[in-house]
This record gives structure tokens, C-alpha cells and sequence, in this order.
């Protein structure tokens, strides 16, 4: 879709500085002029509100380094004058603790989105790719971000991650005590953690180069499936996916400041306000909400290893979507059958982090026992977490790529335009009108 | 990234065992992780030899987790061999400990019989210097 460039030099300096670095051509094709599909629906507004995230989270965690200290002995009272001393800190941190939460709810409607149109599917692999690295990478520095306050869930939930490469086996215990860089989660590990947590970001911020680069070599995809095939297509990215992105992000930062002004603590955990102890560990441990389905894959498994294994291959799953999916048809929204498949995924999700936050052994259902099946109550939330991992796991390797295969899919518009055009309810004139104002 | 020197020095610790009433059990704090030094009942201990030989995913006597006519003095590493969460006393199904995090059950010996974890809590290398005083690493 980058096609041939429009953008026309206007005053002598822009002429200059064209025929010597062409950033505002790059900026014109890729943000103005560049062909956006007519018909996409708010579901892609959410690339621009992730890009708004980060750089929330880079700028707010950025003046939190000015007054946060990285040692065992002073990182929690440092968070504390942060809270109550530093002009407007506890603004600037409830911003960075629930920037993180928000980052994550739009980064889950982001890949929902991209699994029900079938964005990953070719030529998107490599764009699908890089999104993955981006999630594993925003893993990695929310949970080392939230070791950083070392408060008792910071540190318990440190030691438990660490220690699941001490599953991996022979090297799995040199491999924690290099982790930790001593003999347990102490001040040398806080440290590390620090340093990475500022370095992930600007990682992520360099994948995000990428991935936006492999975007506009195959052009977006949008919701029928179907590529754009001539300019009745599409339209230019200035006004209009500006104008929609820029709604979109305004109602999302309503919901980012109802949060950050009335419910700062909400998605956190009260736990974190007690100084890390490692002498105690608190009766209830549960990682950041947006871990809580792989939390729950880990404890599905009895077997230590085994449960590392299927939480890495829970990841691993979306890595090779792309070719485990064998449908021809790219959006669901003409694979009825795989759309029913979709909806109770995102079921089974949403029950796993249900089940991430319950203790493995309470009843799912009343106070009643049922039978014990293996080391369980049937009415317990382990054994719900295993029907749901079941179902996680048998959506990827089993359902998608046999559904692709023997499913019957409705027919699929020749262009994005014809089904407006040739609807016979709409008059012409109404019908062109009408693709960019539907949702 | 490997520990630094001085974080190797921390090996070894000593510890005053008349500080442990009977039926008690003090954590301390040893290379960054709780220590339990426990002071057995005989009715623990009685469990716990009981039990030798019920089928365990990490059979081993209990004679062999204590130093020879010591029974009464348990010393274990206070750290869960499934995630490395702290164990309380006095919890499970086993009388001795339970893990919080994922429900990791422990006998009176410290010897795992429910749950994630795969080993026995473990015994740190120690010594007794006198009757009332052990070294420990
Ligand atoms: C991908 C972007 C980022 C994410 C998802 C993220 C996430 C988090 C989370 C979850 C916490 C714990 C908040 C709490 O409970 O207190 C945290 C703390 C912190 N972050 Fe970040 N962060 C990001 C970027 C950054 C950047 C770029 C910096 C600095 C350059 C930074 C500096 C800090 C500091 C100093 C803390 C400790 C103070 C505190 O706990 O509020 N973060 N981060
Ligand atoms: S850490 Fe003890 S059961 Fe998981």
C-alpha cells in the first residue's frame, strides 16, 4: 500500500531539506495522505491509544526515576515520599500504576481484534510477529516494574517468577541464582530489575518502529477481510482515522482518569503497602490482574515443570498463529463457526483470570463437594481453570486448524465498496456515504 | 550478573538454640531466605517417624533429616521447593506445613506429601558446636 509519494515540498527549506533527510515526506505518506480501508470500525482505534499509553508510561515513569531509590533499605520509603512528599507525586505514580493496567486492557482489545478479523494471517505474519514481541516484552517490564515499590506482593511475586526457571532442568537453579545475583530476591536483584524496567520501554518503543514500518509495507487490514483493490477503497489517514483515533483515545482517557482520581487502588493489591518482608509470605498471593489467565495455566498443572511449560506455551501459541490457522477466509465475520469458536475463547480467558484470582481448592459453586477427581474437588476452581486451559490450548492447535479446513464460510464481498454499492436498499448516492459512518 | 563477593561472604551463620522453647520454632534470616529452627514435640517427631515409610514423591526417613539424637532439633530451609513462598507452621493436612501460594502440603519432618512442590523442604548444611549452639552453612 506505500505507494507512490504526493507529498510536494511547499516553502525553499522544506526543499532543502527533502533532497537531504525526507522526514516530512515520511511523516506526509505515512500520517496524511497515507490509504487507510473506508470501512474500519472503532476495534482499530487501538493501535493509536497503545501508542498514547506508552508514551504515558514513559514520561510519568521517567519523573518517578527522579525521586525513586533503588535500594532494598530505601525503595519502599522513597515510593512513600513519592505518595506524600514530591509536588504531585501520587498523581504521577497513580498515573504509572494504572497507565500499566490500561496499557494492557487496550493491548488484549488490540489482539482480540487482530484473532477475530484474521490480521495475522499473509502477508501480516511478521506485523503479528512483532505485536507478540511487544507483549512479551510489556510482561516483562510490568512485572519488573511492580517489584520496584518492594512492597510484599513486589517481592513474593518476584521470588515465585524467578523461581520458575528454577523448573527448567539442570540448569534452572544457576539460572535463578544468576536471576538474582545472590542466593535470593535481595537488593542486587531489585537493582537489575530497575535497570531493565528503563531499558524495556525504549525496547518496546524500538519494536513499535518496526511494527508500524511491516503496517505500512502490507497496508491494514479491516473488517471484511478483503484488500483494498482500487481508490474507492480507501481513504486518507488525515482527517479521517485521525479524527476517529482522536475521539476514541478522548473516551479512553476518561476511562484512565476515573480510575487514576477515584479508583487509584482498585486494580492493585493492599498487600503492596506493607514493606517486603521475606520472612512472611502473605496468605493470598495473585499477580497484576493482566497475568492472572497465565497465573492460572501455571496452577492448572500439578507437575512443576509441566506448568511452566504450558504457561511459556500459552505464549508460544500466539507466536505460531499464523500458521496454525488454515482458513481461507481471513475475517470471522463471514466464519460463522469459528465466530461461535471466538466467543467462547474469550470466555475461557476471561474464566481463567477468574480462576488466577481464587484459591485453587475453594468451590466454584456454593459450599458443596461434588467428587474428588484426581487431587481435586470436581467444584473446585482448579479443576475450572483445567477445562479452561483445555479449551485455551484446543483453540489454537486443534479447532483452528481443523475449523479451517471443513467449516462452510459465507460468501465474501469482492471489495470493500461493493456491498455498499450493490445494496439494493441504499440509493447510490446514501450508499457512498454511508461506509466511514458505520461502527 | 552472578553474586558478587561480598554476597558470598554471607555463607555462615550461628545460632543460640535456647532461644527455642519447646513445641516452638524461630525463623531467622540466612543468605536472604527464612531458616526454620524448629523444636520438635514427641509427638511430632512420633508422626513424623510414622510415616517413614508412607508413599511420598520424595521418600526419605526422617532419622536422616536430623542430626543423630538431635530428633528434637529440625532445621530446614524455609522456602517452598515449588515457587520459593515462605510455608507457615501449623497448617495442611499433614501437621506441618502449608504453603500459601499454590497449596503445597509438608509433614512434621518437613517432607512434602501434597501438592505442587516436588522435594522436601530442604536442610541446610549444619553443625552442632555444643549442646545449645549450632553453625549453619
Ligand atoms: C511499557 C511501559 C511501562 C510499564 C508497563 C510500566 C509498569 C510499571 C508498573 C506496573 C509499576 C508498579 C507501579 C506500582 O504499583 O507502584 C512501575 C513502577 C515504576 N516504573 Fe514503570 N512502566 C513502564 C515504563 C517505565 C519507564 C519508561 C520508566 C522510567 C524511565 C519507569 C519507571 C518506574 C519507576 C521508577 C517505578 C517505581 C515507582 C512506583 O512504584 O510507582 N517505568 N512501572
Ligand atoms: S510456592 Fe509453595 S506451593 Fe507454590
Amino acid at each position: 500500500m506505500s505507494g507512490h509519494s504526493t507529498y510536494q515540498p511547499k516553502t525553499g527549506f522544506e526543499r532543502w531539506l527533502d533532497a537531504r533527510l525526507p522526514i516530512v515526506r515520511l511523516g506526509y505518506d505515512s500520517f496524511v495522505d497515507y490509504p487507510t480501508p473506508r470501512n474500519l470500525n472503532y476495534w482499530w482505534t487501538f493501535g493509536g491509544i497503545l501508542s498514547l499509553c506508552l508514551a504515558s508510561q514513559l514520561i510519568t515513569g521517567i519523573i518517578l526515576v527522579m525521586h525513586y531509590t533503588p535500594s532494598a533499605d530505601h525503595a519502599f520509603a522513597s515510593v512513600e515520599h513519592i505518595m506524600r512528599d514530591v509536588n504531585y507525586g501520587w498523581l504521577i505514580r497513580y498515573m504509572h500504576a494504572n497507565g500499566a493496567s490500561m496499557f494492557f486492557i487496550a493491548v488484549y482489545v488490540h489482539m482480540l481484534r487482530g484473532l477475530y478479523y484474521g490480521s495475522y494471517k499473509a502477508p501480516r505474519e511478521v506485523l503479528w510477529i512483532l505485536g507478540c514481541v511487544i507483549y512479551l516484552l510489556m510482561m516483562a517490564t510490568a512485572f519488573m516494574g511492580y517489584v520496584l515499590p518492594w512492597g510484599q506482593m513486589s517481592f513474593h511475586g518476584a521470588v515465585v517468577i524467578t523461581n520458575l526457571f528454577g523448573a527448567l532442568p539442570l540448569v534452572g537453579p544457576s539460572i535463578t541464582t544468576w536471576l538474582w545475583g545472590g542466593f535470593a530476591v535481595d537488593n542486587a536483584t531489585l537493582n537489575r530489575f530497575f535497570s531493565l524496567h528503563y531499558l524495556l520501554p525504549f525496547m518496546i518503543a524500538g519494536v513499535v518502529i518496526l511494527h508500524i514500518w511491516a503496517l505500512h509495507v502490507v497496508g491494514q487490514n479491516n473488517p471484511t477481510g478483503v484488500e483494498p483493490k482500487s481508490k474507492a477503497d480507501t481513504l486518507p489517514f488525515t482527517p479521517y482515522a485521525t479524527v476517529k483515533d482522536g475521539f476514541a483515545m478522548s473516551v479512553f482517557l476518561i476511562l484512565f482518569a476515573t480510575f487514576v482520581f477515584y479508583l487509584p487502588n482498585a486494580l492493585g493489591h493492599a498487600d503492596n503497602y506493607v514493606e517486603a518482608n521475606p520472612l512472611v509470605t502473605p496468605a493470598h498471593i495473585v499477580p497484576e490482574w493482566y497475568f492472572l489467565p497465565f497465573y492460572a495455566i501455571l496452577r492448572a498443572v500439578p507437575d512443576k515443570l509441566l506448568g511452566v511449560l504450558a504457561m511459556f506455551g500459552a505464549i508460544a501459541c500466539l507466536f505460531a498463529l499464523p500458521w496454525l490457522d488454515t482458513s481461507k477466509v481471513r475475517s470471522m465475520r463471514y466464519r460463522p463457526t469459528a465466530k461461535l469458536y471466538f466467543i467462547i475463547f474469550v470466555v475461557a480467558c476471561c474464566i481463567l483470570g477468574l480462576c488466577g484470582a481464587k484459591l485453587p481448592d475453594d468451590p466454584v459453586l456454593g459450599h458443596f463437594k461434588t467428587f474428588t477427581l484426581g487431587d481435586a474437588d470436581l467444584n473446585s476452581f482448579v479443576w475450572l481453570s483445567r477445562f479452561a486451559s483445555l479449551y485455551y490450548f484446543a483453540f489454537f492447535l486443534v479447532i483452528l486448524p481443523v475449523l479451517g479446513l471443513v467449516e462452510k464460510t459465507l460468501p465474501v464481498p469482492d471489495s470493500i465498496a461493493s456491498p455498499v454499492l450493490s445494496h439494493p436498499a441504499a440509493a447510490p448516492e446514501q450508499a457512498t456515504a454511508a461506509p466511514e459512518m458505520k461502527g | 550478573m552472578n553474586p558478587s563477593a561480598d554476597t558470598l561472604a554471607l555463607a555462615s551463620t550461628e545460632f543460640d538454640l535456647t532461644k527455642v522453647a519447646d513445641g516452638q520454632q524461630v525463623t531467622l534470616k540466612w543468605r536472604g531466605k527464612p531458616l526454620f529452627v524448629r523444636n520438635r514435640t514427641p509427638a511430632e517427631i512420633q508422626k513424623a517417624v510414622a510415616d517413614d515409610s508412607a508413599s511420598m514423591k520424595d521418600p526419605q526417613k526422617d532419622a536422616d533429616r536430623v542430626k543423630p539424637g538431635k530428633a528434637q532439633w529440625l532445621v530446614l530451609i524455609g522456602s517452598c521447593t515449588h515457587l520459593g513462598c515462605v510455608p507457615t507452621f501449623g497448617g495442611g493436612d499433614y501437621g506441618g506445613w502449608f504453603c500459601p501460594c499454590h497449596g503445597s502440603h509438608y509433614d512434621t519432618s518437613g517432607r512434602i506429601r501434597k501438592g505442587p512442590a516436588p522435594l522436601n523442604l530442604a536442610v541446610p548444611e549444619y553443625e552442632f558446636l555444643s549442646d545449645t549452639k549450632v553453625k549453619i552453612g
